[in-house]
């Protein structure tokens, strides 16, 4: 295997690790002002994200830094093309990220309020690009002779990638839910079990509208990296017996399924774009791979070595940390930070 | 006005805002975790209570720091793509190693450290608070690894259109970081002494918890003179650096325009940008070449010679940087570093005097003397990033050719104004916790509302 696939695969793991922390966080937050009916509640829904949202935000970092010392042609190409949509989903980062400070630090009502639906905003709209973003790059997106991005802002708001978008949102809100009904207790774990149900519904109606409509409106089966066989039926079945789960109140079972469908989800992205990390639509020719933006074969070298080392490190004690955090937190308790 | 101008602006405005929240993060960390050692150590409650207190304070200025670091590490390929392409194999890994060693480690242990007060055993929780600030600090390290490979290129060869790391250990023993890296995380500690040292005499002039705050300001106020003092040796050292491999953004940053041996230092100088000849100065015969390479002489070059000498070596072109902006960046930071190792010199004197803090007048306006270091660091980093123009990576490639070629400036504009909007309501709403917070005292710690009742408890 060469240095670039090895790094195609760890950025792929870092995207995936992403959407797996970050997805549930960004559920929480989109659901926190509808679930949290008064202030209390809402400051439990906060603190069950309250000290992981930071560090699972890291991954996204990271990806971002990975990306440009890996490929830089392709985060060079990709970030200026998806200028505007990066950008809000920046703004909404920024913006979401002060609002978990900031909110509880006073006790005005309207001041608590304000930051409460910020956080819903700005959990919105990330759930809402990503979604649009990873449908362009299954689609494709215009690609000129110098590898430049050649489009334009609406040609990324395309039918397809909308569908897109709304698909991620509506699964990382289910999956922020199904996430709350196994961290609260009470009232708001049943609020919370009932809401994931009525979610899981139109979740899996769009599920599959954009799956026929991913078979319709791009060329992706007759352009497969590898095929990823049966790993999209895999996180579509996890799906369905999520579903199950969710019915049954099994909140642990739920949250595992709706996860393991998300994690499939992005494996077969990343599997139908091998070796390519940006679709040019519709010049295929002209799409970057994973060769035409890589870095030099030593800085890949040294790349990896500094990831083989650190990444296990890293995933040794955020994993621990979500075991000193693993009790369910309680409207009771006397520990909420937020 | 073109993609190039709003890029700069945009860059300069997040890079300079993102700046005012890091020093802070830097210094702070370090402080809180010093203060939560002593308790520790002594098992005294008054100490927990001066962590969690510092504690809040350093977690309102954190998060700010946090989310604007988000944008540092997308918009060098949203703005900057040219230079994304042309540097990435090198450049871009300084960056990925921050956020895989210090990014994950500074967010997940303070997460455990706000969260972890009873959860965690109290060697634990000190181990926490502490790797936060290791967090920080390495964080620190890798991004002036990559700031200090713009500055003075190393380890690297040129293939094709791009500059390809040839040797990673360069990258690391780049003299350049050893002087930019103590600089700045010193700097950092400084910044965080005269905060404490600022919310500290707010309290104790007002004689309230008179000796929460003595210990404060007693711990900040060593800590300060320490840090401020190693700031400027590390400064001196970063200035012979800079004669080295910069030569024109000394010359810029003293206003010199001829090569002088010995070269004098200038006191007050106006210089004509175009003209580039000296309409007025007063100058110290001999200081410069001492300062320059510790002995009476030696020749500093001008910017008349310089700017032909890059001529002959680059061809055709302008390489003088703005040389007010320069000049005067450098001669603020460099005042202000003094005035406040003065200062901190005097609040050790103050303490070992060993008598009510507030009978010296001079407490009254410690509190604004927390804008020192912020003007200061701010200034710092105008001269090092305006002082190597017009090239983005010294003598490789140029500001003007690195911007993104498929961004329009409507693009920039946009975002340009967004960033403010937000950043400036932000920016109100950080400085309001802060006052509130530090204004209340220890007695708010952990509630949301310093004299009130907490909604919902």
């Amino acid at each position: 295997m060469d240095l670039q696939t090895v790094w195609f695969i760890l950025i792929a793991v870092l995207y995936i690790g992403y959407f797996l922390l970050d997805g549930f966080d960004l559920g929480v937050g989109i659901v926190l002002p509808f679930l949290g009916k008064d202030d209390l509640k809402r400051r439990v829904i906060i603190n069950t994200i309250g000290p992981h949202w930071d560090g699972n935000e890291v991954w996204l970092i990271t990806a971002g830094g990975a990306t440009f010392a890996a490929f830089p042609g392709w985060y060079a190409t990709l970030f200026s093309g998806f200028y505007l949509p990066l950008l809000l989903i920046l703004l909404a980062l920024i913006v979401r990220g002060v609002s978990f400070e900031f909110r509880s630090k006073d006790s005005n009502l309207k001041w608590r309020s304000f930051w409460d639906w910020a956080i819903c905003v700005s959990s919105f709209i990330p759930a809402l690009l990503w979604g649009v973003a990873l449908a362009n790059f299954v689609r494709g997106v215009p690609i000129d002779g110098n590898l430049w991005y050649a489009g334009g802002f609406w040609n990324l708001l395309n039918p397809y990638a909308l569908v897109g978008g709304v698909t991620s949102l509506f699964a990382l809100t289910l999956y922020g839910i199904v996430f709350l009904g196994l961290k609260t207790s009470d009232d708001l774990m049943v609020d919370s079990q009932n809401l994931a149900w009525k979610i899981w519904i139109p979740t899996i109606f769009i599920v599959v509208s954009f799956t026929i409509f991913s078979y319709f409106a791009t060329d992706i089966l007759s352009r497969l990296g590898i095929n990823p066989g049966a790993v999209p039926i895999g996180a579509f079945l996890a799906m369905l017996v999520g579903g199950y789960f969710i019915y049954t109140r099994r909140s642990g079972w739920a949250f595992a399924m709706v996860a393991l469908a998300i994690l499939l989800t992005v494996a077969t992205l990343f599997l139908t774009l091998y070796p390519r990390v940006l679709v040019s639509y519709p010049i295929p020719e002209n799409s970057l791979t994973i060769y035409n933006t890589s870095s030099n074969n030593y800085t890949l070298k040294i790349m990896s070595i500094v990831a083989l080392v650190f990444v296990p490190v890293v995933l040794a004690y955020q994993g621990w940390t979500y075991w000193v955090f693993r009790k369910r937190i309680s409207s009771k308790s006397n520990n909420l930070h937020y | 006005m073109d993609v190039l101008t709003l890029s700069q602006l945009q860059f300069a405005a997040t890079s300079i805002y993102h700046f005012f929240f890091v020093p802070l993060t830097l210094g702070l960390s370090v402080l809180v975790a010093i203060m939560e050692t002593i308790y520790f150590r002594t098992g005294q409650e008054s100490y927990k209570r001066m962590a969690k207190f510092w504690g809040t304070l350093f977690l309102i200025n954190f998060a700010m720091g946090v989310v604007t670091g988000i944008v540092q590490e997308f918009q060098f390929g949203m703005n900057w793509a040219e230079y994304s392409r042309y540097v990435g194999d090198i450049f871009g890994a300084p960056l990925a190693i921050e956020a895989l060693l210090a990014f994950f480690l500074e967010s997940t242990f303070l997460g455990l450290w706000v969260f972890g007060w009873d959860k965690l055993s109290k060697g634990v929780h000190l181990l926490s608070i502490w790797l936060v600030a290791v967090g920080s600090n390495i964080s620190a390290l890798w991004i002036l690894i990559a700031n200090s490979w713009m500055q003075n290129p190393v380890g690297y060869t040129i293939e094709g259109s791009r500059a390809v790391m040839t040797d990673f250990w360069a990258l690391i023993g780049n003299p350049h970081v050893w002087v930019q890296f103590p600089h700045t995380v010193l700097s950092g500690f400084t910044t965080g002494a005269f905060f404490v040292m600022g919310v500290s005499a707010y309290h104790l002039i007002r004689h309230k918890e008179v000796d929460f705050f003595r210990k404060s300001f007693q711990i900040a106020g060593i800590f300060g003179a320490i840090s401020i003092f190693l700031v400027i040796l590390a400064g001196h050292s970063q200035a012979q650096q800079m004669v080295r491999s910069q030569p024109m953004k000394m010359a810029a940053a003293e206003a010199l325009v001829e090569s002088e041996n010995p070269a004098s230092l200038s006191l007050f100088s106006i210089v004509d940008q175009n003209g580039k000849k000296e309409t007025f100065s007063i100058r110290i015969p001999y200081l410069l070449s001492i300062l320059s390479y510790n002995q009476p002489s030696g020749e500093v070059k001008g910017i008349v010679q310089l700017q032909k000498e890059f001529e002959a070596q680059y061809g055709p072109g302008n390489y003088v940087p703005s040389l007010f902006i320069s000049y005067w960046s450098f001669r603020i930071m460099v005042g202000l570093g003094f005035l406040m190792m003065f200062l901190a010199l005097y609040a050790v004197y103050l303490l070992i005097r060993n008598r009510p803090l507030r009978q010296s007048r001079l407490m009254a306006y410690f509190p604004f003397f927390i804008a020192l270091p912020y003007l200061s660091n701010t200034s710092g980093w105008i001269l090092t990033e305006v002082g190597r123009q017009p090239w983005v990576v010294y003598g490789l490639l140029k500001t003007a050719d690195a911007y993104s070629p498929t961004v329009t400036s409507g693009m920039v504009l946009t975002s340009l104004i967004l960033f403010i909007l937000v950043y400036g309501a932000l920016m109100f709403a950080d400085i309001y916790l802060l006052v509130k917070y530090a204004k209340a005292g220890p007695a708010s710690v952990g509630k949301p509302y310093p004299s009130g009742e907490i909604a919902g408890e």
